[in-house]
């Protein structure tokens, strides 16, 4: 490493503290998994039904307003927390700066994909049920 | 930055084969392993999702694939994963909250209790599912 003539050893050290967005990453987790305890536990009942009930007892089952509701909330809550639980593990293991950009980067498209998908498939059964 | 090069040669903190293995660090480690499973076991589920509006040749594939035999393990592990992760959740939020739990011997204690609500409860969902 070397100096110019007016630099000191603290140039080195300068920006690699905390990026200072700890805080807000940490609540959004919590808020997020608040909002699971509620949704998680309706979506495992709804769903194992569901599942059991034949394809058009699944679609009748989605196709109700609360519980395309109820999804679409569930998949938004869910994947929102996934999206911030990957990003640190990411993180923690990853330490090539490339390779690591690069996997936070498909994360974010992964979830918000998702996200996408999800809503758009409970829409269709939505208007599908003709509610 | 990690990507840094270290001018200097401090020791860093213990590694994980540093520590005699414990249950929170058990129920911690899996934590974070059900944390990944349950990401990739979201696509799944939204894999169902879209049969389900798509149509039903795509729907009988997807209902062919759950109620196979590996589709069945793979049911009861993410049931397993969501249980874990849900109830060591919870305790977290405590931690974060109220701050309950912290004593070495409820933290042992909450971590067992865990494990035995993932599996069993898993099991007693399928079973559920199998007889109702």
């Amino acid at each position: 490493m070397s100096y110019g003539k007016f630099t000191t050893p603290a140039k080195n050290a300068r920006g690699l503290g905390s990026a200072k967005s700890g805080t807000e990453h940490h609540i959004r987790q919590r808020v997020s998994a608040i909002a699971l305890i509620f949704l998680v536990p309706w979506f495992m009942f709804s769903i194992i039904n569901a599942m059991g009930a034949g394809m058009e007892g699944a679609q009748a089952w989605a196709g109700q307003p609360l519980n395309a509701i109820l999804l679409i909330l569930t998949a938004g809550a869910a994947i929102f927390h996934m999206r911030l639980g990957m990003q640190v593990v990411i993180e923690d293991y990853i330490e090539k700066t490339g390779t690591r950009s690069a996997l936070l980067i498909l994360n974010s498209f992964a979830c918000i994909a998702l996200f996408v998908t999800v809503a758009l498939s409970v829409l269709k059964l939505w208007i599908g049920a003709g509610a | 930055m990690s990507g840094t090069p270290r001018a200097d040669t401090r020791p860093l903190s213990p590694h994980l084969q540093i520590w005699r293995p414990h249950l929170t660090m058990a129920a911690s480690i899996t934590h974070r392993i059900t944390g990944v499973a349950l990401y990739f076991g979201t696509f799944l589920i939204t894999a169902w999702i879209v049969a389900l509006a798509t149509g039903a040749e795509c729907y009988s594939t997807i209902e062919g694939l759950v109620t196979a035999w590996y589709g069945q393990i793979i049911m009861y592990l993410w049931a397993v994963a969501v249980l874990y992760h849900f109830a060591n959740g919870i305790r977290h939020l405590l931690w974060d909250g109220p701050n309950i739990g912290f004593d070495p011997k409820t933290a042992s204690a909450v971590s067992l209790f865990n494990y035995v609500f993932a599996f069993v409860g898993a099991a007693a969902i399928m079973a559920a599912t199998i007889w109702l």
